[in-house]
């Protein structure tokens, strides 16, 4: 027992110690703790601690008074004998009995010193506290070859039994009676409940050929039980080299419910060991043996059942060797796995599934696919994963789309596996290639772009003609919508191969990888994805007419991509393309220009680190910022400042000659962009000044100036303009207000 | 950037694709994702090919289990690699397939494997029924029914048949490692639902994956060229080409039989380069044939589908369905059907 449950819970082990007391020194003991409670006249006082233990008390005289046998001189027997079973009764139900208290209850009920009647109540009553203790149970069950109990009192026997099995202590010993219980399989009327004790108790070694021979024979005598077939495709589970079953395909219930006699007493016991008290583990029916036949044979469930792979090993063997024998024990079959830290201690042994697609559904084999080293294992899968996906594509097959549902289910499991293991799988891959000239950009669409985002990191010039020529084309054709989807995934392509390649610079010498022989290779990888990336955006803009919808995509895709110097740890900063720079700076959408200006500000501050590592270590760096991408990013600097802050627009960074901008007719364009006038930020300057003086019929803008600068700032800045902020703390000195 | 250069120990390993960092590009599966990215980016299948030939290997064949192939329609499945099978256990492996099609058969009763059932499953090797040495010897796997006659004509009627083969699979055998064993095609005549139990069982038992081989259009007509280019002593069977037009309420099927002489005759002049069938011929071959047809009927057979052809060589169905007809090109039929199904399971 855990010390917290000894705070809680203390008079359980109280009662316990006492109860012991009376085993060893009999009635002496008795007697002295008989002894308070009689001069206990004020328990009606309602003390609940009193109380208690007078109810402690009278429970201890009814035990002492069942433990000595009837008296058969009493004339008040049976009303005495009705007390005391009420008593037992009233506080089973309500607190359970402790373990003593059960010994000795079980043995009086099966020893038949009373009547049925008798053995049947105190029976249906053996509720305990927390725990049975194994030892009771052997010693009931010792009763049973006695005969000296009826039919009845046995079937009860067993009924408890199951429903009590999740509360005993130990099962060893139990399990040696093995041999027992199976020979009472014989019984008939035992026959259920017994099959359902041995489907708890069996284990790998109880299942040998004369008791398979046995169940056979009993199948024969009795025809298809349910409790027998349960039995049996366990047995088949041990063994399937000597046995084999198919269960029916719509049968789920296999054993009554022994439990329904106690079932709230079952229910109030687990709530007492809540949290202490670890659940034994049960074999389950697999539910691929109950899961319908669908379809065709080939797909029954799409991803199989997880089953041991004992099958295909220990089969075409009769006689195994030594080393399989011993090894075949100690491992352990998959169905038992069932929590981490017990896949840490039998990581070396354990049994794999039979079928590798299993895994999909289990998150802790996942853990160790992630760090197997057999490749037989991937390989399997591989074969599984990709076959799986050829069969169930629903877009191969015309006009099969009644089984959409169940593909977009499976594809979503396998995406739920790769994000666990923050991994791609090659099937994937290679079904994206496959299945892509066929696919019609809508079905399945949201997992389609999941499993890009997944393609594990190679060399994007290989990957573009098999796939993303084709996505391009679906791209351009297709709404909005479907635009910002394809955006939204390649961002976390994007995100995917920085994490990996971050991760990869640190674990291991920059040479190994195969496709990729160097860091440069890898980063000429990432960077043409970003080009391409940066053409599909700039096309996309003109096609949507500068949606600010699709521009907050765009803008979250190079959010990733300013910061790939700082945050991953990689020499690379590729800058946006002008199309998507020039819209972003002449949105009408405030937070478009916001996101631009911190995307330009983390540019900033990339290009900074790369240039003073640059210098620190000019000899080793292996990869040098071109000049050009640093002269570009000046353009942009000085386009922004220029229009934004000094307000001289097209004079610096992009320059127009300023006859054009005459024809225009537009007579003050020099400040037309700036913070102030700049479409999108206007109507925050007008609310600025109405709240500076809000009797003002006239709005003038062009009041803001000096001191009325540096406040309309700080008021941009506190309507959650960050970006802004950033932009102009670290790219503009302050001495320079207009 | 001092860590970029510094050398490492720990390899990062990872269940996916993280192999890839681990063995330099010497993976099977970094080899199988190569090939596929070939695959994707050129013509699904090389535009030439051997003409059929006679292998030496199948000498060696039994005559009377080659016979027994012959002659019966064949419903193909392409399969992918068998894990852990061994040519040794195919005692204990018939023991267990009869026990799982006898508890199969009699849904929810349990039977004892090695028990006497009314079916015999037989595994046997079919020795010699390959391409080249490398190619895993071809299996066999029957379904006898147990007549009650005495023992001694006790041989009983053979249910079901199936065969699993691999013929010049030079390219899938390179990718898997020796735990697989590599028999891509598998060829079955039975009842369907035997099919599926034993479908099942295989899958269960050795993780691999079998799904139907449909034959399209385009592989039928490399067929109809190829077997049109076998030389025969004698020709059993007309040249025989279906097409069908779909249209409701039933689609229409035309049927167009050629004398195989005939057929051979357009074929040699069409026939350029010596030894090698090649993608124009082909294409050739059948522009003929629809010209051919055109100037009698009016019918562009090119704007319908091929769904059947059949030779003295064999025939073949769309739906994938193979009779084989001649023994000496037995081998290099199944080449081409290896061909496909690796391609499938690629």
């Amino acid at each position: 027992m855990l010390p917290q449950k000894r705070v809680k819970n203390s008079q359980a082990p109280d009662r316990t110690s006492q109860v012991r007391n009376t085993l060893q020194t009999s009635l002496s003991a008795w007697k002295v703790k008989q002894k308070p409670s009689d001069s206990k006249i004020n328990w009606k006082q309602n003390s609940p601690v009193e109380a208690h233990e007078h109810v402690d008390d009278t429970l201890q005289v009814a035990v002492e008074y069942f433990e000595k046998g009837p008296i058969k001189t009493s004339r008040s027997k049976d009303k005495i004998l009705e007390k005391h079973l009420e008593t037992v009764e009233n506080v089973a139900w309500k607190n359970g009995l402790a373990p003593e208290a059960i010994d000795i209850l079980l043995n009086v009920a099966l020893s038949g010193r009373f009547g049925n009647a008798v053995n049947t109540r105190l029976l249906k009553c053996m509720i305990p506290t927390t725990l049975i203790s194994e030892g009771s149970v052997v010693k009931a069950v010792s009763w049973l070859c006695v005969g000296k109990c009826s039919g009845n009192t046995k079937v009860l026997f067993y009924r408890w039994l199951v429903a009590m099995f999740d509360f005993i202590d130990h099962k060893e010993q139990i399990n040696l009676l093995y041999g027992f219980f199976f020979a009472s399989l014989q019984d008939d009327a035992l026959c259920p409940y017994v099959c359902h004790l041995l489907y708890l108790l069996t284990k790998k070694d109880n299942v040998k050929p004369f008791r398979v021979r046995k169940l056979l024979d009993l199948q024969a005598k009795m025809g298809m039980q349910p409790h027998l077939q349960a039995l049996l495709s366990l047995y088949k589970f041990f063994a399937p080299a000597l046995i084999s079953v198919s269960l029916p395909a719509r049968k789920k219930i296999y054993f009554k419910n022994s439990k329904d006699l106690w079932d709230s007493a079952v229910l109030a016991v687990r709530l007492r060991n809540h949290g202490h008290f670890s659940e034994p583990l049960k074999l389950t029916l697999s539910p691929a043996d109950l899961r319908p036949l669908k379809r065709k044979w080939n797909s029954h469930s799409v991803i199989p059942g997880l089953k041991s792979g004992s099958y295909a090993k220990g089969c075409g063997k009769k006689e195994m060797s030594l080393s399989d024998c011993l090894s075949c024990n100690r491992s352990l079959p998959l169905e038992q796995l069932q929590s981490f830290p017990q896949l840490l201690q039998n990581i070396h042994c354990l049994e794999l599934p039979s079928q590798m697609g299993s895994v999909l559904n289990n998150s802790l084999l996942l853990h160790y696919m992630n760090c197997v080293t057999d490749e037989s294992l991937l390989l399997r899968l591989y074969h599984w994963l990709s076959q799986t996906l050829q069969e169930e594509c629903i877009w191969y097959k015309v006009n099969d789309y009644e089984h959409g549902e169940e593909f977009t289910n499976f594809l979503d499991t396998i995406i739920r596996a790769e994000c666990f293991l923050q991994e791609g799988f090659y099937s994937c891959e290679a079904f994206l290639y496959k299945s892509i000239p066929l696919w019609d950009g809508f079905c399945c669409r949201s997992q389609f772009l999941q499993l890009v985002s997944w393609i594990p990191f190679s060399s994007f010039s290989e990957v573009k003609p098999l796939l993303f020529d084709h996505l391009a084309q679906l791209f351009f054709t297709s709404t909005i919508y479907f635009k910002c989807s394809v955006l939204q995934s390649l961002k976390e392509l994007l995100q995917n191969w920085l994490l990996g390649l971050s991760m990869d610079v640190y674990m291991k010498p920059t040479t190994s990888s195969p496709l990729e022989t160097t860091l440069g290779g890898s980063m000429n990888s990432v960077s043409t994805l970003i080009h391409y990336v940066g053409w599909l955006s700039t096309t996309a803009l003109r096609l949507e007419s500068n949606s600010t919808f699709l521009l907050h995509f765009i803008l979250d895709f190079y959010e990733k991509v300013c910061d790939i110097y700082i945050n991953h740890d990689l020499p690379l900063v590729v800058l946006f393309p002008p199309g998507i720079f020039y819209s972003s700076l002449l949105s009408l959408d405030t937070s478009v220009l916001n996101q631009l200006c911190y995307i330009i500000h983390r540019y900033h501050k990339n290009l900074v680190a790369a240039k003073k590592n640059e210098l620190l270590q000019k000899a080793k760096s292996e990869f040098s910022f071109s000049s050009k991408t640093c002269e570009q990013f000046n353009h942009y600097l000085k386009t922004m400042v220029g229009c934004l802050w000094t307000s001289k627009p097209f004079e610096k960074g992009i320059y127009i000659d300023p006859k054009i901008l005459e024809k225009t007719g537009i007579l003050k364009y020099k400040n037309s962009l700036n913070i102030v006038h700049h479409p999108s930020l206007l109507s925050y300057a007008a609310s600025f000044v109405l709240q500076e003086s809000p009797e003002e019929r006239t709005v003038n803008m062009s009041s803001i100036q000096g001191k009325k600068w540096s406040c309309y700032l700080d008021y941009l800045f506190s309507e959650g303009l960050q970006g802004l902020k950033f932009f102009i703390r670290s790219s503009i000195h302050h001495s320079s207000v207009p | 950037m001092d860590r970029y250069d510094a050398p490492e120990s720990t390899p990062r390993q990872s269940a996916a694709s993280g192999l890839r960092d681990y063995f330099i590009g010497a993976t099977p599966l970094q080899k199988r994702l190569e090939s596929i990215r070939k695959q994707a980016s050129v013509l699904p299948t090389p535009p030439r090919r051997k003409i059929l030939q006679c292998s030496r290997l199948q000498e060696d064949v039994d005559p009377q289990k080659v016979a027994f192939l012959l002659h019966k329609q064949w419903t193909l499945y392409s399969l992918t690699p068998l894990y852990k099978f061994s040519y040794t256990n195919l005692k204990e492996y018939s023991r267990l397939l009869s026990a799982f099609i006898a508890a199969e058969k009699q849904k929810g009763l349990a039977v004892e494997v090695g028990d006497d059932f009314s079916i015999k499953v037989i595994f046997s090797a079919l020795l010699g029924m390959k391409g080249t040495e490398r190619d895993p010897e071809a299996l066999l796997v029957q379904i006898l029914s147990k007549s009650q006659l005495p023992p001694q004509n006790r041989e009983g009627k053979v249910l079901w048949t199936g065969w699993f083969c691999c013929i010049f699979g030079d390219s899938l055998l390179e990718t898997v490692s020796e735990d697989f064993t590599c028999l891509p095609l598998f060829l079955a005549n039975g009842a369907e639902s035997n099919t599926a139990i034993i479908g099942t069982w295989f899958q269960k038992t050795f993780d691999c994956y079998f799904s139907p081989l449909a034959i399209n259009a385009f592989n039928l007509s490399w067929m109809a060229a190829m077997w049109t280019a076998c030389k025969m002593d004698h020709y059993v069977a007309t040249t025989e080409f279906f097409w069908s037009v779909p249209c409701s309420p039933q689609s229409l099927d035309i049927s167009y039989a050629i004398h195989p002489e005939d057929a051979k005759a357009l074929w040699d002049s069409v026939h350029k380069t010596s030894g090698e069938v090649t993608q124009e011929e082909v294409d050739l071959f059948m522009d003929c044939l629809y010209s051919h047809f055109h100037r009698h009927f009016k019918i562009h057979l090119s704007a319908t589908r091929l769904v059947r052809v059949s030779t003295s060589v064999a025939s073949a169905h769309t739906d994938g369905k193979i009779k084989i007809l001649c023994h000496k090109y037995l081998i290099g039929v199944l080449a081409y059907l290896t061909e496909l199904a690796i391609f499938q399971i690629e």
